[in-house]
Protein backbone atom coordinates (compact mmCIF):
# COMPACT_ATOMS: atom_id res chain seq x y z
CA UNK A 1 0.00 0.00 0.00
CA UNK A 2 1.01 3.47 -1.15
CA UNK A 3 0.53 6.57 1.08
CA UNK A 4 -2.00 8.90 -0.14
CA UNK A 5 -2.46 12.36 -0.09
CA UNK A 6 -4.72 14.93 -1.64
CA UNK A 7 -3.26 17.41 -3.32
CA UNK A 8 -6.55 19.71 -4.54
CA UNK A 9 -10.20 20.73 -3.72
CA UNK A 10 -13.06 22.49 -5.06
CA UNK A 11 -16.75 22.84 -4.55
CA UNK A 12 -19.85 24.44 -5.75
CA UNK A 13 -21.83 26.61 -2.88
CA UNK A 14 -24.72 23.97 -1.83
CA UNK A 15 -28.25 25.53 -1.88
CA UNK A 16 -31.17 25.76 -3.66
CA UNK A 17 -29.53 26.32 -7.31
CA UNK A 18 -32.38 26.16 -9.83
CA UNK A 19 -29.96 27.81 -12.41
CA UNK A 20 -27.76 24.72 -12.61
CA UNK A 21 -27.82 20.95 -13.61
CA UNK A 22 -25.89 18.43 -12.17
CA UNK A 23 -23.31 18.78 -15.31
CA UNK A 24 -22.61 21.96 -14.90
CA UNK A 25 -22.29 21.61 -11.00
CA UNK A 26 -19.79 18.47 -11.74
CA UNK A 27 -17.90 20.79 -13.94
CA UNK A 28 -17.40 23.99 -11.48
CA UNK A 29 -15.97 21.63 -8.97
CA UNK A 30 -14.25 19.25 -10.86
CA UNK A 31 -12.42 22.27 -12.83
CA UNK A 32 -12.23 23.57 -9.31
CA UNK A 33 -10.34 20.78 -8.03
CA UNK A 34 -7.55 20.73 -11.04
CA UNK A 35 -7.22 24.41 -11.29
CA UNK A 36 -6.56 23.72 -7.16
CA UNK A 37 -4.22 21.13 -7.90
CA UNK A 38 -2.17 22.56 -10.98
CA UNK A 39 -2.54 19.65 -12.91
CA UNK A 40 -3.64 19.45 -15.95
CA UNK A 41 -7.27 16.95 -17.65
CA UNK A 42 -4.62 15.17 -19.40
CA UNK A 43 -3.09 14.10 -15.88
CA UNK A 44 -6.08 12.18 -14.66
CA UNK A 45 -6.16 8.36 -14.81
CA UNK A 46 -9.53 7.74 -13.44
CA UNK A 47 -12.85 9.21 -12.33
CA UNK A 48 -15.04 7.73 -9.11
CA UNK A 49 -17.82 9.94 -8.48
CA UNK A 50 -20.59 9.78 -6.01
CA UNK A 51 -24.35 9.86 -6.01
CA UNK A 52 -27.41 9.06 -4.43
CA UNK A 53 -30.14 9.38 -6.45
CA UNK A 54 -29.89 11.15 -9.25
CA UNK A 55 -31.92 7.71 -11.46
CA UNK A 56 -35.24 8.58 -8.89
CA UNK A 57 -34.36 12.72 -8.95
CA UNK A 58 -33.91 14.16 -12.40
CA UNK A 59 -34.00 10.16 -14.65
CA UNK A 60 -30.17 10.49 -15.21
CA UNK A 61 -28.16 6.99 -14.75
CA UNK A 62 -24.62 6.57 -15.84
CA UNK A 63 -23.39 9.62 -14.57
CA UNK A 64 -19.51 9.38 -14.29
CA UNK A 65 -19.06 9.14 -17.94
CA UNK A 66 -21.21 12.14 -18.64
CA UNK A 67 -19.55 14.41 -15.83
CA UNK A 68 -16.16 12.64 -17.05
CA UNK A 69 -17.07 14.23 -20.66
CA UNK A 70 -18.06 17.76 -19.58
CA UNK A 71 -15.13 18.17 -17.77
CA UNK A 72 -13.18 17.69 -20.54
CA UNK A 73 -12.03 13.98 -20.70
CA UNK A 74 -14.56 12.59 -23.17
CA UNK A 75 -11.36 11.55 -25.37
CA UNK A 76 -9.21 10.31 -22.98
CA UNK A 77 -11.62 7.69 -22.47
CA UNK A 78 -10.64 7.58 -18.92
CA UNK A 79 -12.00 4.54 -16.86
CA UNK A 80 -14.62 6.69 -14.55
CA UNK A 81 -17.11 4.66 -12.09
CA UNK A 82 -20.13 5.74 -10.09
CA UNK A 83 -20.32 4.50 -6.62
CA UNK A 84 -23.84 4.56 -4.28
CA UNK A 85 -24.45 4.16 -1.00
CA UNK A 86 -26.93 6.51 -0.20
CA UNK A 87 -26.02 9.47 1.71
CA UNK A 88 -22.41 7.87 2.18
CA UNK A 89 -21.79 7.52 -1.59
CA UNK A 90 -19.55 10.51 -1.12
CA UNK A 91 -17.38 9.04 1.80
CA UNK A 92 -17.61 5.47 -0.37
CA UNK A 93 -16.71 6.93 -3.84
CA UNK A 94 -13.38 8.76 -2.05
CA UNK A 95 -12.65 5.27 -0.10
CA UNK A 96 -12.74 3.69 -3.65
CA UNK A 97 -9.88 6.19 -5.05
CA UNK A 98 -7.71 6.52 -2.20
CA UNK A 99 -7.67 2.28 -2.76
CA UNK A 100 -7.14 3.06 -6.84
CA UNK A 101 -4.19 5.02 -5.82
CA UNK A 102 -2.86 3.29 -2.21
CA UNK A 103 -2.80 0.48 -4.60
CA UNK A 104 -0.88 1.42 -7.32
CA UNK A 105 -3.36 1.02 -9.85
CA UNK A 106 -3.39 5.00 -10.48
CA UNK A 107 -1.53 7.91 -9.97
CA UNK A 108 -3.56 11.44 -10.36
CA UNK A 109 -7.91 10.34 -9.41
CA UNK A 110 -9.84 12.65 -9.49
CA UNK A 111 -12.92 11.90 -7.03
CA UNK A 112 -16.06 13.87 -6.73
CA UNK A 113 -19.72 13.75 -5.15
CA UNK A 114 -22.98 15.58 -6.83
CA UNK A 115 -26.39 15.78 -6.26
CA UNK A 116 -28.87 17.74 -8.05
CA UNK A 117 -31.72 17.76 -5.58
CA UNK A 118 -34.25 20.13 -6.07
CA UNK A 119 -35.88 19.54 -9.22
CA UNK A 120 -38.44 17.77 -7.37
CA UNK A 121 -40.58 18.52 -4.76
CA UNK A 122 -39.80 18.33 -1.33
CA UNK A 123 -42.88 15.42 -1.19
CA UNK A 124 -41.12 13.98 -3.60
CA UNK A 125 -37.70 14.41 -2.23
CA UNK A 126 -38.78 13.05 1.43
CA UNK A 127 -39.94 10.17 -0.18
CA UNK A 128 -36.58 9.97 -2.42
CA UNK A 129 -34.34 9.99 0.67
CA UNK A 130 -36.43 7.52 2.24
CA UNK A 131 -35.10 4.78 -0.22
CA UNK A 132 -31.73 4.73 1.89
CA UNK A 133 -33.83 2.95 4.67
CA UNK A 134 -35.64 -0.81 4.02
CA UNK A 135 -38.49 -0.03 1.55
CA UNK A 136 -40.28 -3.26 2.41
CA UNK A 137 -39.94 -3.01 5.76
CA UNK A 138 -39.93 0.82 7.06
CA UNK A 139 -40.88 2.64 4.10
CA UNK A 140 -43.74 0.82 3.18
CA UNK A 141 -45.26 2.17 7.03
CA UNK A 142 -45.04 5.49 6.14
CA UNK A 143 -41.43 5.65 8.19
CA UNK A 144 -39.20 8.80 6.69
CA UNK A 145 -35.63 9.46 7.40
CA UNK A 146 -36.68 12.06 9.73
CA UNK A 147 -39.03 9.92 11.57
CA UNK A 148 -36.14 6.84 11.55
CA UNK A 149 -33.65 9.84 13.17
CA UNK A 150 -36.41 10.88 15.45
CA UNK A 151 -36.90 7.51 17.37
CA UNK A 152 -33.20 7.40 17.79
CA UNK A 153 -33.57 10.84 19.04
CA UNK A 154 -36.30 9.93 21.45
CA UNK A 155 -34.20 6.86 23.04
CA UNK A 156 -31.37 9.19 23.45
CA UNK A 157 -33.18 11.55 25.31
CA UNK A 158 -35.12 8.75 27.07
CA UNK A 159 -31.73 6.45 28.05
CA UNK A 160 -29.25 9.55 28.20
CA UNK A 161 -31.43 12.39 29.49
CA UNK A 162 -30.43 14.68 26.49
CA UNK A 163 -32.94 17.23 25.70
CA UNK A 164 -34.71 19.28 23.13
CA UNK A 165 -31.64 22.16 23.72
CA UNK A 166 -29.08 19.56 23.34
CA UNK A 167 -30.63 18.81 19.94
CA UNK A 168 -31.19 22.38 19.09
CA UNK A 169 -27.63 23.63 20.30
CA UNK A 170 -26.05 21.62 17.39
CA UNK A 171 -28.29 23.46 14.91
CA UNK A 172 -27.38 26.85 16.67
CA UNK A 173 -23.64 26.12 16.43
CA UNK A 174 -24.03 24.99 13.27
CA UNK A 175 -25.31 28.07 11.80
CA UNK A 176 -22.99 29.63 13.82
CA UNK A 177 -19.85 27.70 11.52
CA UNK A 178 -22.07 28.87 8.50
CA UNK A 179 -22.25 32.37 9.14
CA UNK A 180 -18.42 32.63 8.87
CA UNK A 181 -18.73 29.71 5.61
CA UNK A 182 -18.88 32.22 2.17
CA UNK A 183 -19.87 28.40 0.54
CA UNK A 184 -22.79 27.73 2.81
CA UNK A 185 -26.16 27.58 2.00
CA UNK A 186 -27.24 29.59 5.17
CA UNK A 187 -24.54 32.14 6.31
CA UNK A 188 -27.02 33.27 8.89
CA UNK A 189 -26.96 32.43 12.99
CA UNK A 190 -30.00 31.12 14.31
CA UNK A 191 -31.43 31.69 18.00
CA UNK A 192 -32.18 28.63 20.28
CA UNK A 193 -35.52 29.88 20.39
CA UNK A 194 -35.95 29.78 16.78
CA UNK A 195 -34.37 26.36 17.09
CA UNK A 196 -37.08 25.02 19.90
CA UNK A 197 -40.07 26.46 18.13
CA UNK A 198 -39.51 26.06 14.64
CA UNK A 199 -42.41 23.48 12.89
CA UNK A 200 -42.22 19.88 14.15
CA UNK A 201 -40.95 17.47 11.28
CA UNK A 202 -40.86 14.38 13.20
CA UNK A 203 -41.22 14.67 16.39
CA UNK A 204 -39.16 15.36 18.35
CA UNK A 205 -37.30 16.74 15.55
CA UNK A 206 -38.19 19.99 13.99
CA UNK A 207 -37.26 22.02 10.86
CA UNK A 208 -33.84 22.81 12.29
CA UNK A 209 -33.01 19.53 13.34
CA UNK A 210 -32.75 18.48 9.99
CA UNK A 211 -30.76 19.37 7.22
CA UNK A 212 -32.07 21.40 3.71
CA UNK A 213 -31.94 18.80 0.78
CA UNK A 214 -29.79 20.91 -1.61
CA UNK A 215 -27.75 21.35 -4.79
CA UNK A 216 -24.60 20.71 -5.35
CA UNK A 217 -21.02 19.04 -5.85
CA UNK A 218 -17.42 18.43 -4.28
CA UNK A 219 -14.35 17.09 -5.73
CA UNK A 220 -10.85 16.14 -4.60
CA UNK A 221 -7.77 15.17 -6.90
CA UNK A 222 -5.84 12.44 -5.09
CA UNK A 223 -2.15 10.69 -5.52
CA UNK A 224 0.53 9.21 -4.02
CA UNK A 225 2.55 11.28 -1.20
CA UNK A 226 5.46 10.64 -2.88
CA UNK A 227 4.42 12.97 -5.85
CA UNK A 228 2.43 14.95 -4.07
CA UNK A 229 4.83 17.54 -3.76
CA UNK A 230 4.78 18.09 -7.33
CA UNK A 231 2.14 19.80 -7.69
CA UNK A 232 1.22 21.50 -3.56
CA UNK A 233 3.49 22.76 -0.93
CA UNK A 234 0.68 21.79 1.49
CA UNK A 235 -0.47 17.89 0.41
CA UNK A 236 -2.84 16.55 2.97
CA UNK A 237 -2.34 13.36 3.28
CA UNK A 238 -5.00 10.69 3.95
CA UNK A 239 -3.74 8.83 7.11
CA UNK A 240 -6.59 6.25 7.27
CA UNK A 241 -9.79 4.85 6.00
CA UNK A 242 -12.12 2.90 7.72
CA UNK A 243 -15.46 1.26 6.30
CA UNK A 244 -18.50 -0.49 8.01
CA UNK A 245 -21.90 -1.27 7.46
CA UNK A 246 -24.93 -2.70 9.74
CA UNK A 247 -28.57 -3.69 8.66
CA UNK A 248 -30.15 -1.24 6.46
CA UNK A 249 -33.79 -1.22 8.92
CA UNK A 250 -33.24 0.38 11.87
CA UNK A 251 -35.38 -2.21 13.70
CA UNK A 252 -32.75 -4.55 13.57
CA UNK A 253 -30.48 -3.17 15.55
CA UNK A 254 -29.19 -4.13 19.14
CA UNK A 255 -29.49 -0.44 20.23
CA UNK A 256 -30.29 2.70 18.33
CA UNK A 257 -28.98 5.46 20.37
CA UNK A 258 -25.39 4.58 18.83
CA UNK A 259 -24.21 3.79 15.14
CA UNK A 260 -21.99 0.37 15.11
CA UNK A 261 -21.04 1.06 12.08
CA UNK A 262 -19.75 4.55 13.24
CA UNK A 263 -17.39 2.85 16.05
CA UNK A 264 -16.54 0.07 14.12
CA UNK A 265 -15.33 2.65 10.37
CA UNK A 266 -13.73 4.70 13.57
CA UNK A 267 -11.89 1.75 14.90
CA UNK A 268 -10.27 0.67 11.47
CA UNK A 269 -9.55 4.14 10.61
CA UNK A 270 -8.01 4.89 13.46
CA UNK A 271 -5.92 1.60 13.56
CA UNK A 272 -4.94 2.27 10.05
CA UNK A 273 -3.73 5.41 10.87
CA UNK A 274 -2.19 4.51 14.01
CA UNK A 275 -3.88 6.88 16.11
CA UNK A 276 -6.58 7.57 18.35
CA UNK A 277 -9.65 9.87 18.95
CA UNK A 278 -7.37 12.26 21.00
CA UNK A 279 -4.63 12.64 18.00
CA UNK A 280 -8.00 14.10 16.40
CA UNK A 281 -8.02 18.33 16.14
CA UNK A 282 -11.18 18.43 14.54
CA UNK A 283 -13.96 16.33 12.46
CA UNK A 284 -16.54 17.07 10.06
CA UNK A 285 -19.65 14.72 10.89
CA UNK A 286 -22.93 13.22 9.98
CA UNK A 287 -25.10 15.93 11.23
CA UNK A 288 -27.88 15.51 8.65
CA UNK A 289 -30.22 15.39 11.57
CA UNK A 290 -29.04 17.01 14.85
CA UNK A 291 -29.31 13.79 17.07
CA UNK A 292 -26.19 12.38 13.85
CA UNK A 293 -24.18 14.88 15.47
CA UNK A 294 -24.15 13.38 19.08
CA UNK A 295 -24.30 10.26 18.34
CA UNK A 296 -21.20 10.91 16.15
CA UNK A 297 -19.00 12.89 18.65
CA UNK A 298 -19.80 9.52 21.11
CA UNK A 299 -19.34 6.72 18.79
CA UNK A 300 -16.23 7.86 17.21
CA UNK A 301 -15.35 8.51 21.04
CA UNK A 302 -14.81 12.34 21.37
CA UNK A 303 -17.23 12.07 24.22
CA UNK A 304 -18.48 9.45 26.44
CA UNK A 305 -21.51 7.67 25.01
CA UNK A 306 -24.80 9.39 26.47
CA UNK A 307 -22.37 12.71 26.83
CA UNK A 308 -22.82 14.24 23.23
CA UNK A 309 -25.65 16.23 24.14
CA UNK A 310 -24.38 18.42 26.75
CA UNK A 311 -20.82 18.84 24.63
CA UNK A 312 -22.74 20.76 22.27
CA UNK A 313 -24.73 22.49 24.74
CA UNK A 314 -21.47 23.58 26.79
CA UNK A 315 -20.38 25.31 23.31
CA UNK A 316 -17.37 22.32 23.11
CA UNK A 317 -18.52 21.67 19.61
CA UNK A 318 -17.66 24.96 18.38
CA UNK A 319 -14.69 25.92 16.36
CA UNK A 320 -13.15 27.32 19.74
CA UNK A 321 -14.23 24.79 21.25
CA UNK A 322 -12.39 21.69 23.04
CA UNK A 323 -13.51 19.37 19.87
CA UNK A 324 -14.65 21.77 17.31
CA UNK A 325 -16.78 20.10 15.09
CA UNK A 326 -18.12 20.94 11.44
CA UNK A 327 -16.36 24.17 11.40
CA UNK A 328 -17.97 24.49 7.56
CA UNK A 329 -21.36 24.74 9.39
CA UNK A 330 -22.23 20.41 8.33
CA UNK A 331 -24.86 19.40 6.52
CA UNK A 332 -27.11 21.70 8.50
CA UNK A 333 -25.92 24.91 7.66
CA UNK A 334 -23.47 24.54 4.70
CA UNK A 335 -26.22 22.30 3.03
CA UNK A 336 -26.37 18.72 2.08
CA UNK A 337 -26.65 17.54 -1.23
CA UNK A 338 -26.54 13.70 -0.81
CA UNK A 339 -24.35 11.91 -2.87
CA UNK A 340 -21.99 15.52 -2.48
CA UNK A 341 -21.33 15.44 1.53
CA UNK A 342 -18.90 13.17 2.08
CA UNK A 343 -17.01 15.17 -0.67
CA UNK A 344 -17.57 18.60 1.11
CA UNK A 345 -16.38 17.56 4.59
CA UNK A 346 -12.95 16.50 3.02
CA UNK A 347 -12.96 19.80 0.79
CA UNK A 348 -13.11 21.75 4.41
CA UNK A 349 -10.35 19.26 6.46
CA UNK A 350 -8.32 20.01 3.89
CA UNK A 351 -8.76 23.86 3.86
CA UNK A 352 -8.42 23.42 7.74
CA UNK A 353 -5.47 21.39 7.52
CA UNK A 354 -3.82 23.77 5.07
CA UNK A 355 -4.51 26.57 7.63
CA UNK A 356 -6.69 29.03 4.16
CA UNK A 357 -9.97 28.02 6.43
CA UNK A 358 -10.38 31.93 6.68
CA UNK A 359 -12.60 33.10 9.27
CA UNK A 360 -13.91 29.63 10.58
CA UNK A 361 -9.87 28.29 10.84
CA UNK A 362 -9.52 25.85 13.86
CA UNK A 363 -6.57 26.75 15.57
CA UNK A 364 -3.29 24.58 14.95
CA UNK A 365 -5.40 21.82 13.17
CA UNK A 366 -3.15 19.18 12.27
CA UNK A 367 -5.26 16.10 12.00
CA UNK A 368 -8.56 16.29 10.75
CA UNK A 369 -11.62 13.46 10.43
CA UNK A 370 -14.67 12.96 8.25
CA UNK A 371 -17.48 10.64 9.35
CA UNK A 372 -19.86 10.18 6.32
CA UNK A 373 -22.84 8.44 7.08
CA UNK A 374 -25.55 6.26 4.61
CA UNK A 375 -29.24 6.47 5.23
CA UNK A 376 -30.05 5.69 9.17
CA UNK A 377 -26.02 3.99 9.72
CA UNK A 378 -26.32 0.83 7.40
CA UNK A 379 -23.03 2.09 5.99
CA UNK A 380 -20.18 4.84 7.51
CA UNK A 381 -16.87 5.66 6.09
CA UNK A 382 -14.57 7.69 7.80
CA UNK A 383 -11.32 9.09 7.04
CA UNK A 384 -8.66 10.25 8.67
CA UNK A 385 -6.20 13.15 7.11
CA UNK A 386 -2.93 15.04 8.25
CA UNK A 387 -1.11 18.12 6.54
CA UNK A 388 2.36 17.04 5.87
CA UNK B 1 -45.32 -0.29 -4.00
CA UNK B 2 -46.35 -2.22 -7.85
CA UNK B 3 -48.50 -5.06 -7.71
CA UNK B 4 -45.84 -8.23 -7.62
CA UNK B 5 -43.64 -6.30 -5.20
CA UNK B 6 -46.35 -6.22 -2.60
CA UNK B 7 -47.61 -9.55 -3.08
CA UNK B 8 -44.96 -11.28 -2.66
CA UNK B 9 -44.67 -10.25 0.81
CA UNK B 10 -48.22 -10.90 1.80
CA UNK B 11 -48.01 -13.75 4.21
CA UNK B 12 -45.80 -11.57 5.80
CA UNK B 13 -47.78 -8.53 5.98
CA UNK B 14 -51.03 -9.84 6.48
CA UNK B 15 -50.64 -12.65 9.11
CA UNK B 16 -47.44 -11.33 10.58
CA UNK B 17 -45.71 -14.54 9.62
CA UNK B 18 -41.89 -14.49 10.16
CA UNK B 19 -39.23 -17.37 11.11
CA UNK B 20 -37.47 -19.38 13.59
CA UNK B 21 -34.33 -20.51 13.53
CA UNK B 22 -34.30 -24.34 13.69
CA UNK B 23 -30.54 -24.01 15.20
CA UNK B 24 -31.34 -21.17 17.55
CA UNK B 25 -34.43 -21.09 18.38
CA UNK B 26 -34.64 -17.15 17.70
CA UNK B 27 -36.96 -15.55 15.95
CA UNK B 28 -37.16 -13.17 13.00
CA UNK B 29 -39.66 -11.07 11.40
CA UNK B 30 -39.38 -9.73 8.46
CA UNK B 31 -38.38 -13.62 7.24
CA UNK B 32 -34.90 -14.23 6.35
CA UNK B 33 -33.27 -17.05 4.64
CA UNK B 34 -30.33 -17.46 6.65
CA UNK B 35 -30.15 -17.11 10.43
CA UNK B 36 -27.37 -14.09 11.46
CA UNK B 37 -26.07 -16.06 14.60
CA UNK B 38 -25.70 -19.50 12.84
CA UNK B 39 -25.06 -19.17 9.46
CA UNK B 40 -25.02 -22.24 7.17
CA UNK B 41 -25.82 -24.33 10.03
CA UNK B 42 -29.33 -22.33 9.49
CA UNK B 43 -30.01 -23.00 6.00
CA UNK B 44 -32.99 -24.97 5.15
CA UNK B 45 -33.59 -24.73 8.79
CA UNK B 46 -35.94 -21.50 9.26
CA UNK B 47 -39.19 -22.50 10.28
CA UNK B 48 -42.09 -20.13 9.30
CA UNK B 49 -43.40 -18.67 12.69
CA UNK B 50 -46.20 -16.53 13.19
CA UNK B 51 -46.12 -13.98 16.16
CA UNK B 52 -48.59 -13.05 18.44
CA UNK B 53 -48.54 -9.13 17.55
CA UNK B 54 -48.31 -8.36 21.32
CA UNK B 55 -45.33 -6.21 22.36
CA UNK B 56 -44.68 -2.77 23.26
CA UNK B 57 -43.32 0.66 22.13
CA UNK B 58 -40.01 0.90 22.35
CA UNK B 59 -39.26 3.83 20.33
CA UNK B 60 -42.18 6.29 18.23
CA UNK B 61 -42.20 9.46 16.39
CA UNK B 62 -45.41 11.35 14.88
CA UNK B 63 -44.96 12.60 11.54
CA UNK B 64 -45.88 15.78 10.16
CA UNK B 65 -43.70 15.95 7.17
CA UNK B 66 -44.39 12.97 4.45
CA UNK B 67 -43.92 11.56 1.60
CA UNK B 68 -46.41 12.38 -1.12
CA UNK B 69 -47.66 8.82 -0.36
CA UNK B 70 -48.69 9.26 2.51
CA UNK B 71 -48.95 12.95 2.69
CA UNK B 72 -53.12 12.57 3.49
CA UNK B 73 -52.32 10.76 6.41
CA UNK B 74 -50.10 13.33 8.66
CA UNK B 75 -49.81 13.49 11.40
CA UNK B 76 -49.34 9.86 11.23
CA UNK B 77 -47.49 7.49 14.20
CA UNK B 78 -44.51 5.50 13.17
CA UNK B 79 -43.43 3.06 16.30
CA UNK B 80 -40.52 0.53 16.70
CA UNK B 81 -42.50 -2.33 18.32
CA UNK B 82 -40.44 -4.70 20.57
CA UNK B 83 -42.56 -7.63 20.09
CA UNK B 84 -42.90 -10.51 22.72
CA UNK B 85 -41.56 -12.97 20.65
CA UNK B 86 -38.50 -10.69 20.46
CA UNK B 87 -38.35 -9.30 16.98
CA UNK B 88 -38.21 -5.13 16.74
CA UNK B 89 -41.18 -4.42 14.16
CA UNK B 90 -41.84 -0.94 12.11
CA UNK B 91 -45.22 -0.16 11.99
CA UNK B 92 -47.83 2.69 12.46
CA UNK B 93 -49.95 3.05 15.45
CA UNK B 94 -53.33 4.16 14.75
CA UNK B 95 -56.17 5.00 17.04
CA UNK B 96 -54.35 7.09 19.37
CA UNK B 97 -55.11 10.12 21.67
CA UNK B 98 -52.49 12.50 22.33
CA UNK B 99 -49.98 11.29 25.22
CA UNK B 100 -51.94 7.82 25.06
CA UNK B 101 -48.46 6.62 23.34
CA UNK B 102 -45.10 6.86 25.45
CA UNK B 103 -42.21 4.16 25.50
CA UNK B 104 -43.68 0.95 27.08
CA UNK B 105 -46.95 1.31 25.73
CA UNK B 106 -48.59 -2.04 25.33
CA UNK B 107 -50.14 -2.48 22.06
CA UNK B 108 -51.30 -5.28 19.79
CA UNK B 109 -51.38 -5.59 16.18
CA UNK B 110 -54.66 -4.93 13.85
CA UNK B 111 -55.26 -5.50 9.92
CA UNK B 112 -55.70 -2.51 8.78
CA UNK B 113 -55.25 -0.23 5.17
CA UNK B 114 -51.40 0.74 4.67
CA UNK B 115 -51.59 2.91 1.85
CA UNK B 116 -53.61 3.58 -1.67
CA UNK B 117 -51.83 3.51 -5.35
CA UNK B 118 -53.90 6.48 -6.72
CA UNK B 119 -57.93 6.19 -7.55
CA UNK B 120 -57.28 2.99 -9.86
CA UNK B 121 -54.59 1.16 -7.72
CA UNK B 122 -54.61 -1.56 -5.50
CA UNK B 123 -55.23 -1.07 -2.10
CA UNK B 124 -52.39 -2.23 0.14
CA UNK B 125 -53.17 -3.96 3.66
CA UNK B 126 -51.06 -4.84 6.23
CA UNK B 127 -50.41 -4.29 9.97
CA UNK B 128 -50.39 -1.73 12.33
CA UNK B 129 -50.71 -1.33 16.34
CA UNK B 130 -52.99 0.15 17.92
CA UNK B 131 -52.62 0.46 22.15
CA UNK B 132 -54.06 -2.03 24.41
CA UNK B 133 -56.51 -0.09 26.72
CA UNK B 134 -58.24 -1.84 29.65
CA UNK B 135 -61.73 -3.16 29.00
CA UNK B 136 -64.46 -0.82 30.45
CA UNK B 137 -66.86 -2.32 32.30
ZN1 LIG C 1 -29.78 -19.26 14.61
Amino acid sequence: MRDVAVIGVGMTRFGELWDRSIRSMGIEAGLGAIQDAGIYSTDLEALYMGNMASGLLIKQEHLAPLIGDFVGMGKLHLPATRIEGADASGGLALRQAYIAVASGLHDIVLVGGVEKMTDVGDARATGIMASAADQEWETFHGATLPSLYAMMARRHIHEFGTTQGMLGSVAVTNHYHGSLNPMAQFQREITMEMALESGIMADPLRMFDCAPLSDGAATLILCPVSRAREFTDKPVKILGSGLATDSLALHDRETITSLAATRIAAQRAYKRAGITFRDVDLAEVHDSFTIGEIMAVEDLGFFESGKGGKAALDGELRIDGSMPINPSGGMKARGFPPGAAGIAQAVEIVHQLRGDADRRQVKDARIGLAQNVGGTGATTVVHIFEVI
Amino acid sequence: MEVPRFWRETRARYNLEGVRCGNCEKVFFPPREVCPDCHRASIGRMEKFKLSGKGEVYSFSTIHSAPDYFKDEVPYIVALIKTDEGPMVTGQIVDWEDGEVQIGTRVESVFRKISEQGKHGIIQYGFKFKAVRRALK
